[in-house]
């Protein structure tokens, strides 16, 4: 299925390109032969049962994994032991998480304001007037002077997207981001992902959602046991799935 | 048809349940076990608390210069009157004790601003208790430059040597303390190594014998002639023990800290240093304040130490002086003294610790 995958890409030099990329957790092989290639602009949803390697496969992309065979480039650089070049490409890939991560010790401005300071060397000034910016766009300006500890679930989960946003990314992973808050308030970071979406950003995401794959992705991509089962353009993917794993899976997550 | 909900109005709790009256009644005499419990402590109380208040201050004997003022049943503060100086200043000539009070002073001002919360300046204060500091009261302390006359180490003593001891102790030892808390955590092999080798090392002997090698076993390793401080040579002992124990306390504060926030801060690009700088070590450092300042208590104790090297810090001083032929049955007022200058600075640290963890909780 592996060429299925790499057919329907936008060309060979997109803006992430994983080349056969395998991985072991130890003994475990995680991660095998993955092909993947996402132009810039692209929306891919990645999903599939839990330990597929999901996750896995957007944590390599920004190195918080590492790869032990096959290449990943990610905007012109190739991923190696060369911190330089991780750091580079950390630079430009903003991510969220499952549990949003924000730093507790810090107000929310702070979060936000924090590696565009110390990383990019932006003047404070400039950098609160680029987070107020982001928090606006996210909905919670007004929160910017509370502790993370304060605020909801999904406005914690807001305000990690507009702290990634801050470092203006040219590509966003998102690693699970709905999993962890109660239903009220997954609508309101759907939304806030959809408005990113409209702005064009390269994203890749890890989500159940199949409501927000189908109304934002032009790729979604089905993984189990460490391999790319299908990928396809989400109205054939869901209407259409050509894989009886696939069609399991669905069935599964699409039956209540 | 629809209903709108109309949330049911809060009601005041019952008015035996709260103020003094319902605090006492839920806390003291909530039953007749208990009510017996308050009264009998309460009285046991109140008599030992006579007894020593009467011993220490009602028969006590405060106006004299030697032993035949001191002819009551009451503590004989006279001794520790006549022997103050030695006991604060050590063998520090009375001519230069000034220097030693600029110390003092300087010490209070930069440190007593810290007790509040809304002082203003408190972290340049901060600053220059760590870095300009040091440097004035060495410079003072020492002499022998600016016209100051020299005054050798072997002369220091008292509470003015066990603030040098802890005041070094403390500042030097937290941040290496860090150092080899992070280098435990390392993932190169040979920094690991090094840094689990040093803090097995220091920490698997007593202070006790370290200061005693300092001091004797040392010099007979150093080329003859060389002449190395005892002071310092104490100093050095100290930081390197407590270094020790301070890299375990800050490593269990480290290792709180959830794999989350070192990924998020590696995500946003910061490296290594800057995401220990600014995520990690405030989280991990403020969870661990009990410790850290429990650490900082125990050294100052552990001062007294210096004892046994030939060095009188209060203690010291103190022993030093029950002594002497001039004055009997002095002992345990002199005991008291020196355990109450403990006290108050023990005490100052733990206050101060438990406005910093108020002042720095964020609700998480």
């Amino acid at each position: 299925m592996n060429e299925a995958a790499t057919s329907q890409d936008s060309g060979s030099d997109g803006i992430i390109q994983m080349i056969d990329v395998n991985k072991w957790f130890g003994e475990f092989h995680v991660l095998k032969n993955i092909n993947l290639n996402v132009g810039a602009g692209e929306r891919i949803v990645i999903c599939g049962p839990s330990g597929s390697g999901k996750s896995t496969v957007i944590r390599c992309i920004n190195r918080l994994e590492e790869h032990q065979r096959g290449r990943i480039i990610v905007d012109g650089v190739e991923l190696t032991n060369d911190l330089k070049h991780i750091e580079q490409i950390r630079r430009e890939v903003g991510m969220c998480f499952q549990h949003f991560n924000l730093f507790p010790h810090l107000t929310v401005l702070d979060n936000l304001c924090l590696a565009p300071q110390y990383v990019r060397k932006v003047p404070r000034a400039e950098a609160e007037e680029t987070a107020m910016m982001y928090l606006e766009r996210v909905k919670i300006p007004e929160q910017a002077d509370k502790f993370p500890g304060q605020l909801s679930g999904g406005q914690q989960q807001r305000v990690a997207i507009a702290r990634s946003l801050c470092m203006s990314p040219k590509i966003m992973l998102f690693d699970e981001p709905t999993s962890a808050l109660d239903p009220e308030m997954i609508k309101e970071v759907l939304d806030t992902m959809i408005e990113l979406a409209e702005t064009g950003m390269t994203m890749l995401c890890v989500t159940h959602e199949m409501g927000f794959a189908k109304t934002v992705a032009n790729r979604v991509i089905f993984m189990d046991g460490g391999e790319v089962i299908e990928s396809n353009e989400p109205n054939e993917f869901f209407d259409n799935p050509q894989h009886d794993r696939t069609q399991l899976f669905l069935s599964q997550i699409l039956a209540h | 048809m629809t209903t709108t909900w109309q949330p049911s109005p809060d009601l005041p709790p019952p008015a035996s349940t709260v103020g003094a009256v319902g605090w006492a009644r839920s806390n003291l005499f909530s039953t007749w076990l208990s009510s017996v419990f308050t009264v009998v402590l309460t009285l046991i109380t109140i008599y030992f608390l006579w007894q020593i208040l009467d011993w220490g201050i009602f028969s006590a004997d405060l106006a004299g210069k030697d032993q035949s003022a001191c002819e009551g049943d009451g503590a004989c503060w006279v001794f520790v009157k006549d022997r103050f100086n030695f006991f604060i200043y050590g063998f520090y000539p009375d001519a230069e004790q000034w220097r030693v009070n600029v110390m003092f002073i300087l010490l209070a001002a930069l440190i007593f601003p810290h007790f509040f919360e809304n002082a203003p300046y408190k972290k340049a204060l901060g600053w220059i208790f760590l870095t300009v500091y040091p440097v004035v009261s060495g410079v003072l302390l020492l002499g022998g430059v600016f016209g100051l006359e020299f005054v050798d180490t072997d002369k220091w003593g008292g509470l003015m040597l066990t603030l040098v001891l802890s005041y070094v102790g403390i500042v030097a030892a937290l941040p290496i303390g860090i150092l080899l808390a992070l280098g435990r955590r390392s993932e190169m092999p040979v920094i690991r190594t090094i840094c689990v080798a040093f803090i097995e090392l220091w920490r698997g002997v007593p202070l006790i014998s370290v200061l005693f090698m300092a001091s004797v076993m040392l010099p007979l390793f150093l080329p003859e002639g060389t002449n190395f401080n005892k002071l310092l040579r104490a100093l050095i002992g100290i930081t390197m023990f407590q270094s020790a124990y301070m890299a375990e306390v800050v490593r269990g504060g480290l290792q709180a800290i959830p794999r989350g926030q070192y990924e998020a801060a590696a995500a946003l690009g910061l490296g290594y240093w800057r995401s220990m700088w600014l995520v990690i070590l405030p989280q991990a450092l403020k969870l661990v304040i009990p410790g850290i300042v429990n650490t900082f208590i125990a050294l100052f104790k552990d001062t007294t130490l210096v004892l046994i090297i030939g060095l009188f810090e209060v203690l010291g001083g103190v022993q030093a002086a029950v002594i002497d032929p001039a004055w009997q049955n002095v002992a345990v007022e002199g005991f008291v003294f020196a355990a109450f200058v403990y006290w108050i600075f023990c005490f100052a640290m733990s206050r101060y610790s438990q406005a910093l963890e108020r002042k720095l909780d964020t609700g998480h």
